[in-house]
């Protein structure tokens, strides 16, 4: 286990490593423009200055190194554009907690209603929770997020009897967020969870349990379920992980400062510190995401060997 | 061998909803099974063996259902059972009758327990092996409790189905054994039911022929000492030699004759029996083509009428398509669904090579 975990690890460094030197050298063809915060009115003689002083005219090489250098120091430099000269850890660190709190939260109403969802269309397939559920679920992937987020929005909010807009000291402002952000995955979680029980459903094991005199019940959630749950697992780590990172609509849609759509607006403002290091946490959310649906896949599943070289049979 | 009912099947009929259409699966079926025998039931694939051996347990596929026809099981619990509660020896219980779950719960595994074809598949791959058969002792054996209990009798299952190191293997997950082994856990667990009946659908067919033999030699050894009986669903007519006291020759969702092992080995009657026993390879000459049976057989989707066999039969009779024939009785314990047997029937011989079968005796040991 320790040996898999060291390997899985290394490996998962070494496509960080890549995926950062990729980005940076990437940056460093963009326009100097992102440099600096008033590039139209500095004469030619400023920018060099400008550039020598942020280290941009070494080599790339010795650039790459200093970036990791500082980057295990934890600076990542400042903003340029988007909040001039902050340092663009202390923007994150402004931003991040409420994003990962909506993010988690949400997972966890999804979880909370997907699982259950999933387990009850396939306990009932054909039957009318089956179809209700389908219906939901066809709701969802078809009408455009943007939709039904705004009906919430409207209608949640007289009913909750609160302003239109996040504020984060108020647990009420919470609900209607979290709840528009887990209905996707609501919906994504019960679909697959019903496909693949009622994948499961239709094995031989699980005629040769019903066989044995084990009742419906113990049947679904001993056999059915857990096995089911496996495929399913894998994905949970990656999706949990991108949930964190925010939702674009739903975090502008009630004004919440989180991390949603950042990335975006600092690309369109050339603020290049603030992309490297928004892309450096993206690329590592989605990274330890596959090595923690990879470690769960093998805590359940036997026939998913640590080492890799195969059991003997 | 006692002459005592466990299980009477009378005018049976199964039928499946299939793409908007009726399918006829098991056509107005009788058969007696007697305690502690074993009976063969020997057809071609998609004759209705699994269909009808599955209701016995209510696991047949959700569109198929049973509306007419009667299974009357009597063994539970009257004659020497370890159970306590329910004591109606005489009526028997209608097991085509029972809906609810919790009834056919009552019936499955502690009463009819079942062994599938493919060991493979029929294990869960994520609980070790050790867990199921704990699962079914659980279910059937109520008074082994305690952990320690309870694996101490998984072990012990283990090692009556033959697997070593039993104290090892039974933390061990299905895909760690190999075919074979599989199929004595498969075994173990359906023993560690505690059943009165073992439905064996085609236990060998998915194993090589070394394997195949220790497994009917320890269906064998297992039905001695638990006193099972045992339906042995098959194709292959020389594990029935093997293994059975009777044989029902099922055709088309019906069976065609029902006789002693030897009776129906040494003395068939009906055409299909004389086609399957002609099909066996022992029996082809050197040189000659190995003998098939022409034809395809009828859909069941629509009615049939006559004998089912008929369009396959080349000695068939007019009478043949147009009445279904009645059973014959052969010898009291042997019968035949076949106009040939009628008083009034043009007299027919058995195939060439059929007639050679007593000399092959050592065929089947």
């Amino acid at each position: 286990m320790v040996k898999y975990l060291a390997k899985r690890i290394g490996r998962s460094l070494i496509t960080l490593f890549i995926i950062i030197c990729v980005v940076f050298i990437l940056m460093r063809q963009m326009p100097i423009e992102g440099y600096f915060q008033n590039f139209d009115k500095l004469t030619e003689a400023q920018i060099q200055a400008g550039l020598e002083e942020q280290g941009l005219l070494d080599p790339m090489p010795v650039q790459l190194l200093h970036f990791f250098q500082n980057m295990l120091k934890g600076d990542f430099g400042v903003s340029h554009s988007y909040r001039v000269n902050v340092p663009v850890t202390e923007i994150l660190a402004d931003k991040l907690p409420i994003s990962i709190k909506l993010g988690s939260l949400s997972v966890l109403v999804s979880l909370i209603f997907g699982i259950p969802l999933g387990t009850i269309m396939a306990r009932f397939k054909s039957r009318i929770p089956d179809k209700l559920g389908t219906l939901f679920i066809v709701f969802i992937q078809a009408v455009p997020a943007a939709v039904y987020y705004l009906f919430i929005q409207m209608y949640g909010t007289l009913i909750l009897d609160i302003p239109l807009l996040f504020d984060a000291s108020n647990w009420k402002s919470w609900i209607l967020p979290v709840f528009s952000m887990s209905l996707g995955n609501i919906a994504y979680y019960g679909m697959w969870l019903r496909r693949y029980m009622v994948d499961e459903s239709n094995k031989d094991y699980v005629r040769l349990a019903k066989a044995k005199g084990a009742s419906g019940n113990s049947v679904m959630f001993r056999h059915i379920f857990r096995n089911a749950f496996v495929p399913m697992v894998q994905y949970l780590p990656s999706s949990f992980l991108n949930t964190v990172i925010g939702s674009i609509y739903v975090e502008s849609l009630y004004s919440i400062p989180g991390m949603g759509g950042l990335l975006v607006t600092v690309i369109k403002g050339n603020d290049n510190n603030m992309v490297q290091a928004i892309v450096l946490l993206y690329a590592t959310v989605g990274v330890i995401g596959l090595l923690l649906g990879d470690i769960m896949m093998v805590i359940l599943d036997p026939r998913i060997s640590l080492s890799g070289k195969e059991g003997e049979r | 061998m006692a002459n005592e009912l466990i299980l009477s099947v009378k005018n049976l009929n199964v039928k499946f909803h299939l793409r908007g259409q009726e399918l006829h699966a098991i056509r107005n079926v009788s058969l007696d099974i007697y305690r502690g025998e074993s009976i063969a039931i020997v057809g071609e694939s998609g004759s209705g063996k699994s269909v009808f051996t599955r209701t016995f347990m209510g696991l047949l596929d959700s569109n198929g259902y049973i509306p007419s026809g009667e299974i009357l099981y009597y063994g539970n619990r009257s004659a020497g059972g370890t159970g306590t509660q329910k004591n109606s020896p005489s009526s028997g219980i209608n097991l085509a009758k029972l809906k609810k779950e919790r009834d056919w719960r009552t019936i499955r595994g502690g009463e009819i327990a079942m062994i599938m074809q493919d060991p493979m598949t029929s294990l869960n791959p994520l609980k070790s092996i050790g867990s199921q058969i704990a699962e079914a002792i659980r279910l059937h054996q109520p008074d082994i409790k305690g952990s320690a209990a309870i694996n101490e009798k998984v072990i012990e299952y283990l090692r009556e189905v033959g697997i070593p190191e039993p104290e090892r293997r039974c933390r061990q997950y299905a895909h760690e054994f190999s075919g074979g082994m599989r199929q004595r856990v498969v075994i173990a667990i359906a023993l560690a039911c505690n059943p009165k009946i073992l439905i064996c659908d085609e236990p060998t067919t998915a194993l090589d022929v070394t394997i195949q033999d220790q497994i009917i030699h320890l269906l064998k050894e297992l039905k001695e000492k638990y006193q099972l009986t045992i339906v042995f669903i098959t194709h292959d007519l020389g594990v029935v030699a093997n293994i059975a006291d009777r044989v029902a020759v099922m055709y088309a969702g019906d069976f065609v004759e029902i006789g002693m092992a030897e009776e129906i080995f040494y003395d068939p009657r009906h055409p299909y029996t004389w086609a399957l026993l002609s099909s066996l390879p022992q029996l082809g000459e050197r040189g000659e083509k190995l003998f098939t049976i022409k034809g395809t057989p009828p859909n069941l989707f629509k009615e049939i009428k006559g004998d089912a066999f008929a369009p396959r039969n080349p000695r068939a009779l007019k009478i043949d398509y147009v009445k279904e024939p009645p059973y014959f009785e052969v010898s009291p314990t042997h019968k035949a669904k076949t106009w040939l047997l009628d008083p009034r029937a043009p007299k027919v011989e058995p195939p060439e090579a059929i007639r050679n079968l007593k000399d092959l005796e050592s065929v089947y040991g």
